[in-house]
């Protein structure tokens, strides 16, 4: 299993039947085929769908019907379009149950940067400056390092993208809670030690006695 | 609603250095033969508020490839290099706003608001030069709110009295915008006599339109 697959599969573990859950383009996307449609999950699109579902058939895609991040799809039964002010009014005021996010940096405040890395890379905040903020849980779903580097750090060296303490952050290696005490460790990947976790890490972590292996969906 | 014109002649309408609210997100929704129409005029000087600068060769990108703008207010331009070497470079001046702040503040001119207090921006890059409020305990950034010159819109049908209904996806910014440009241009895939387009399903009254585009030869 790769560790995009990893990822996803564990974050997939933190769905609840019934919830409305946007999941950012890219990894975070990945998390939606791993929930079973037993669970009657709403996935939302912030572009303006509510029961977002998988790509149509080869030549049926509809022009009007895609996710954020420009791709086809198709929508399940019980889905309802909506317009930008509906779609964010859902994200702001607090009745979006999850949002799963990509990211640049965590910090040991719980802090994401995530929407720019300045004269280099300036794409835009698009959605995740209010998905962060008003999302009553906040999933980060990323890698643990970059080109070497680990994503998770002492403090964010590039711009926040909310002053919001996330809730949780899950990569291939491990599944880290922020609290008001720091960042904790809460779960291992099959196969990875504490030590593992530790040496990948630039951030210091918060190591309780008993680490739980990661429960995949 | 004054009547059907061509895309060449709403070009001509709209003059050098107008500012222009554009419909759509990633080109879903975005009228793109008025679009072409600014293009072949060679129009010059515009500033272009909309959801994000999709990419090059569709909707706004046609825009940035043709030099017509000098100024976009957006949420996203992460699929547009082009656009990015060009605020880089300092050739266009681009201001960067949450997509939940930014479809507010369309809303708030468009209804007569004196701005928006929100949460999102926060601690963050967005909130400089920005004034913050206390209301109810809580801090909130102060937007203004945004009108237009124009509101250049895509609909999915139009009636022969301007009323638009919009499908899935491509509602997004349209419906908001249709009440904050000074001059409202609607391009409907379809024009339907009176009555065809149920009240119900009326998403913009057609009181709010100017002019329709005639349907594609």
């Amino acid at each position: 299993m790769d560790a995009k697959e990893l990822i996803a599969r564990r974050v997939a573990h933190e769905i609840r039947p019934g919830m409305l859950v946007n999941l950012g383009i890219g990894l975070p996307s990945m998390v939606a085929n791993y929930v079973p449609a037993e669970l009657g999950v709403f996935f939302q699109a912030e572009n303006g769908v509510i029961g977002l579902g998988a790509r149509p058939p080869e030549g049926m895609e509809d022009e009007n019907l895609t996710d954020a991040g420009g791709g086809f799809v198709s929508a399940v039964p019980g889905a309802a379009s909506i317009d930008s002010a509906m779609s964010f009014g859902l994200i702001r005021g607090g009745h979006l149950d999850m949002t799963v996010l990509g990211g640049l940096e965590i910090d040991e405040a719980g802090q994401l940067a995530n929407w720019k890395v300045p004269g280099k890379m300036v794409p835009g905040m698009g959605g995740a400056m209010d998905l962060v903020t008003g999302a009553a849980r906040v999933i980060v779903a990323m890698q643990h390092a970059a080109r070497g580097a680990s994503k998770i750090v002492p403090r964010c060296t590039l711009p926040l993208t909310s002053l919001r303490r996330i809730d949780l952050v899950v990569t291939e290696l491990a599944v880290i809670e922020p609290t008001e005490e720091g960042l904790v460790l809460r779960e291992h990947a099959p196969g990875v030690s504490v030590e593992d976790i530790r040496a990948a890490t630039a951030a210091s972590l918060i190591v309780p006695a008993e680490i739980a292996e990661m429960q995949l969906a | 609603m004054k009547g059907a014109l061509r895309p060449a002649a709403a070009a001509e309408m709209i003059p050098d250095g107008a500012s222009l609210l554009i419909g759509g997100f990633m080109a879903v929704g975005t009228p793109e033969r008025l679009i072409d129409a600014l293009v072949a005029r060679g129009a010059k000087d515009l500033t272009v508020i909309a959801n994000d600068a999709a990419m090059p060769g569709r909707g706004i990108g046609k825009l940035v490839t043709a030099r017509a703008v000098s100024r976009v207010v957006a949420s996203h331009i992460g699929l547009n290099p082009e656009l990015q070497k060009l605020m880089i470079a300092g050739e266009i001046e681009v201001e960067l706003v949450p997509q939940g702040t930014l479809v507010e503040r369309i809303r708030a001119g468009g209804v007569g608001l004196g701005g928006v207090l929100t949460p999102t921006g926060l601690g963050t890059e967005v909130e400089q030069g920005k004034q913050k409020v206390e209301v109810g305990g809580r801090t909130f950034l102060v937007e203004e709110p945004i009108t237009a010159d124009f509101a250049l819109l895509a609909a999915y049908q139009a009636d022969y009295v301007g009323n638009l209904c919009y499908s899935l996806t491509a509602h997004n910014f349209n419906p908001t915008m249709a009440l904050a440009g000074r001059t409202v241009i609607a391009e409907p895939a379809s024009i339907v006599p009176v009555g065809v387009i149920p009240p119900d399903a009326v998403k913009t009254p057609g009181v709010l339109v100017d002019h329709l585009i005639v349907r594609a030869a």
